[in-house]
């Protein structure tokens, strides 16, 4: 599973590199690979410590999150019309990325407590409103993609633990009833104009719907066999934005073609896989949570932000695990390995 | 904030609490978790086949487009040397601004019209033509040449992509004429082609907003001077930044400069004859008898071709159009004007070599005779006239006579010989053929009969008959060399036909040549092209406006004043110069004549000055050189 993750950081750091070479974020690639580093450090904590413990302290983690959200829509640096940063301006945190931990963990304990295979309304309620506060204060921040990835967790949650039907569908149609709403009422008007260049990208090239057209640009041209690193002209002529970090995957197939996507792509699904099998050698209930919790997170970051490069998901800027620069994502996501290294080092202790 | 306070009350322990395992419930649900991973990365996976299997070309080619730009390098067109090497026609660097077609927004027109005070309208209109074309998207429109300093700094601070990306400037090489006109007709202008050239076969090969030759050496010669436009490729970046990539260098195209080219113009000569016509309204031609080679051609008034250098501003090219004195018309060759008394060498030899005189054969000049029940005047009372005086008084009564003994074709067929008639095939465009009146040609334009009365007029080279001075420089230069004409041209190594030689006796030619000498040394009408060392020989002429449509043509009760023509060449013993001129509204020949003198001591105080005789064709027939002339010049020279 460390392999497969530092497989990814590595081709991630690559196209870092690749992609900011001889731009203003030369160095990008450099810090990444601190980040990576860091993120080991990180996992080796997070699997020495027992989850159980974790586990023990999620009303804490809980309260801190929520605090801290507050903090950081009080206080925190604006940048991209959101704030969603703590810190000073060379070193910061994005507190949204490390909150999806704790509400791994509060899914996982609240299902394990709960013990039955059916859950009741009531219970549901309760974990929606649980995980909906900080889901709501990431929203105003604001983050929606970040937002939406909490929901994920969730659902898994509950899915695993059991669901009837009933709910299910009930679920189904208010979700479906609050779209509509949410969209006039909820977005921003530069969220509302990802969605419509996401379900028309033509109709206003030169604006909200040029990140997909030049995303979708990039990864045509790369073809088969991609262009080569640092040959890619979208990724090293800046048409594709944000290419280190949210669009990292355009530029990767662009010069990476369809080979390098399917040798990504098929890193990601083994390393998915391990989660899951972890999910299923889990010694309890609260380690099965945790994982398939994690997995699904991670699932969720994959389908959003690949789709979207491919135009088959709404622009959102949720970064690509283990690839897209930025500290804040790689520690949380090295965390998260932990944790599942700390469920499967756990697994011959009963 | 705790979860379930009661529940952990309850259960101290949180490691027995959280260790209750039993997790087969949910292996079904992992399983099914397994499923739908696997359905997200194969729906993730046909999205980058979509894109990068089933049709990358779309999106290379879109990328390329994004990021390749291919900017045109626009050929230098070749300079317009002199015959010594001289620049006439240079080029000079300038600033064009060209609107890119794959960055235009319509709706960036307006700003940038404002900005350049350009009118928007016409760059509308512009642009929507390039696209009614369906021009390749990569051709750009070039919509301002020639940039102020102010203009360039605005084009630079907007041309960014977030403003307007369109925007482009490209380096240009423009065309520098000789001020005041100079040779301007002959080397002619350049311009950019229009739209309904490009509908015309001649000019099918072209683009839009390729500057082509439109007149003169410039469009005859074009496709020498003109040279290829390459291209440059370089990769842009989203904001517009360029940046060179050495595999783009392969795909360059070096622009093919034009090859310069070589004029026959002696640039001394053409400034002393444009200086010569001063104000006047006319023609010049000054060649060498020897080969054809143009040394002079002036046509007055003249237009200043730098005007085309740049677009032409609608309201010059008007100007020129609107001016009745036709500035853009060539006079040289394209002047078609009765040749009057200048037609009478032509005449004399005709009579000479049909035997209908000879040298002794002479009438009484009594200041006119009548013809066919019609009196016809002498612009004087010569009394007994032969040969020699009739050509050196210019007597119309002897070669009345003349011409009615030869009868009106055997008059064209020796007119014909000559060159008159037809095109001289000097490499301009647009020549004028001149006419020479026979039977045939009267038939063939009017349907009628040639009446001999009308032969009389032709005799004096009026009526019908018309010359380009041209025409005339070329018809008495070939009869200064002994009958051998050549096609008269203005670029160094034209191809030309060969010379024809005419079927001529060279006694005639001599008598002929002689009583040209009387003009201008033995008290003859063109005394005014005497020069002091120099035997000089000529023929003056003062034409009648004859034709009919010309004379309608006249308002306001404005006299039409006769052309004075004169022709001469020099020296006598072996011509090297043959020079013509047109004084349009001069009344006598004489006023003409000292134009050509002016240009004939130029060229020979130019021998002078450089020490050298110019070298002399080893191949011409020198016909006249073997006996001396009849009458020893000497005489007459002081």
């Amino acid at each position: 599973m460390l392999i497969l993750a530092f497989a990814i950081c590595a081709l991630g750091v690559l196209q870092i590199f690749s992609a900011t070479h001889d731009t203003a974020w030369a160095g990008a690639w450099w810090k990444q690979v601190i980040w990576v580093l860091a993120g080991f450090i990180a996992l080796w904590f997070a699997t020495l410590i027992d989850y159980h413990t974790l586990l023990a302290q999620v009303p804490l983690l809980y309260g801190l999150s929520v605090a801290t959200l507050i903090g950081t829509y009080a206080f925190g640096m604006t940048a991209f019309h959101s704030r969603r940063w703590i810190g000073t301006t060379s070193f910061h945190l994005q507190v949204s990325e490390f909150v999806k931990l704790v509400i791994v963990l509060l899914v996982a304990r609240y299902m394990t407590e709960l013990k039955t295979e059916q859950l009741e309304l009531p219970d549901l309620l309760k974990l929606v409103g649980l995980v909906g506060v900080p889901m709501a204060l990431v929203m105003i921040q604001p983050d929606l993609g970040t937002a939406l990835s909490y929901l994920p967790i969730l659902a898994a949650g509950v899915f695993v633990a059991g669901l009837r039907w009933q709910y299910a569908l009930a679920i189904l149609v208010i979700v479906a009833l609050v779209l509509p709403v949410s969209y006039f009422f909820v977005l921003k008007d530069f969220q509302k104009a990802r969605l419509v260049s996401f379900l028309d990208a033509n109709q206003d090239p030169k604006g909200s719907g040029y990140q997909v057209i030049q995303s979708k640009i990039a990864v045509g041209s790369g073809a088969l066999w991609g262009r080569g690193v640092t040959k890619g002209t979208q990724t090293q002529g800046r048409f594709l934005p944000v290419p280190h970090k949210d669009f990292i995957f355009s530029a990767f197939a662009e010069e990476h073609g369809f080979v390098g996507v399917i040798v990504v792509l098929g890193l990601y699904f083994l390393l998915l896989m391990q989660i899951v099998q972890n999910a299923q050698t889990a010694p309890d209930r609260a380690g099965m949570y945790i994982c398939m919790g994690i997995a699904t997170v991670l699932l969720f970051h994959i389908l959003v932000n690949v789709g979207m490069v491919v135009g088959r998901m709404p622009v959102t800027g949720i970064p690509l695990p283990l690839m897209s620069y930025g500290g804040s994502n790689i520690l949380a996501e090295f965390l998260m390995l932990g944790l599942v290294n700390n469920v499967r080092l756990r697994r011959f202790v009963n | 904030m705790t979860i379930h306070p009661d529940r952990e009350e309850q259960q101290l322990s949180p490691n027995r609490l959280l260790r209750d395992d039993d997790t087969k419930f949910a292996s079904g649900k992992i399983a099914f978790f397994q499923y739908v991973m696997v359905g997200i990365f194969l729906f993730l996976v046909t999205g980058f086949w979509d894109l990068q299997i089933r049709n990358p070309e779309v999106y290379q080619e879109r990328a390329e487009r994004n990021s390749i730009k291919s900017i045109p390098v626009l050929a230098p067109r070749g300079k317009i040397l002199d015959r010594d090497g001289r620049v006439i026609v240079d080029n000079h660097s300038s600033f064009s601004l060209f609107l890119s077609r794959e960055d235009l927004r319509m709706e960036h027109l307006k700003p940038i019209a404002e900005g350049l005070n350009l009118d928007y309208d016409a760059l509308v209109a512009r642009v929507r033509r390039f696209q009614t074309r369906g021009a390749p998207q990569y051709e750009p429109i070039m919509i301002k040449d020639e940039l102020t300093p102010g203009e360039l700094a605005f084009v630079e601070s907007h041309k960014d992509p977030d403003t307007f990306p369109e925007l482009e400037v490209i380096r240009v090489q423009r065309r520098l004429y000789p001020r005041d006109g100079l040779a301007a007709h002959a080397i002619g202008y350049v311009g950019e082609v229009s739209e309904s050239e490009l509908n015309t076969a001649e000019f099918a090969r072209f683009h839009q907003g390729d500057v082509i030759g439109k007149d003169g050496i410039e469009r005859q010669y074009n496709d020498t001077l003109m040279g290829v436009d390459g291209q440059r490729r370089v990769e842009v970046d989203s904001f517009g930044n360029q940046r060179r990539l050495p595999e783009d260098e392969d795909k360059d195209k070096e622009a093919i400069p034009g090859k310069n080219l070589q004029l026959t113009i002696d640039l001394d000569l053409q400034a002393v004859a444009e200086l010569a016509m001063e104000n006047r309204k006319g023609a010049v031609v000054a060649l060498d008898p020897r080969s054809g080679e143009i040394l002079a051609m002036v046509s007055r008034p003249a237009f200043d071709p730098n005007l085309f250098a740049s677009r032409i501003r609608s309201k010059d090219w008007k100007d020129l159009l609107d001016n009745p004195d036709h500035p853009l018309l060539n006079r040289a060759i394209q002047a078609q004007q009765a040749p009057g008394s200048t037609f009478k060498p032509i005449m004399a030899l005709a009579g000479l070599e049909t035997g209908v005189i000879d040298s002794s054969f002479s009438v009484h000049c009594g200041g006119g005779e009548t013809f066919y029940g019609r009196y016809f005047h002498c612009h004087a009372t010569h009394g007994q006239v032969e040969l020699h005086r009739g050509i050196a008084q210019s007597c119309d009564v002897f070669f009345y006579n003349v011409g009615n003994r030869l009868g009106i074709d055997r008059i064209a067929e020796y007119a014909e010989m000559a060159g008159l008639g037809h095109k001289t095939g000097v490499d301009l465009p647009h020549e004028a053929d001149g006419v020479v009146p026979s039977t045939k040609w009267k038939i063939r334009n009017f349907r009628e009969k040639w009446y001999a009365g009308e032969t009389i007029s032709v005799s004096i080279g009026q009526g019908a008959t018309t010359v380009t001075p041209i025409q005339l420089a070329a018809a008495i230069g070939g009869i200064s060399v002994g009958g051998m004409w050549f096609q008269p041209h203005l670029v160094r190594d034209a191809h030309i036909a060969p010379a024809r030689r005419g079927n001529v006796q060279p006694e005639n030619v001599q008598k002929v040549i002689y009583g040209m000498y009387g003009v201008v040394n033995e008290g003859g009408t063109g005394g005014r092209a005497r020069i002091p060392g120099i035997n000089v020989c000529g023929k003056t002429g003062s034409a009648q406006l004859a034709s009919n449509e010309l004379l309608k043509g006249t308002k306001l009760g404005e006299i039409m004043k006769d052309n004075a023509w004169f022709v001469g060449f020099a020296p006598m013993e072996a011509p090297e110069i043959v020079v013509a001129a047109l004084f349009e509204g001069g009344v006598h020949g004489q006023f003409a004549a000292p134009i050509v003198r002016d240009v004939l001591k130029a060229y020979f105080d130019k021998k002078v000055r450089l020490g050298e005789p110019r070298p002399q064709m080893a191949s011409l027939p020198r016909l006249l050189a073997a006996p001396a002339p009849p009458a020893a010049p000497a005489a007459v020279n002081p």
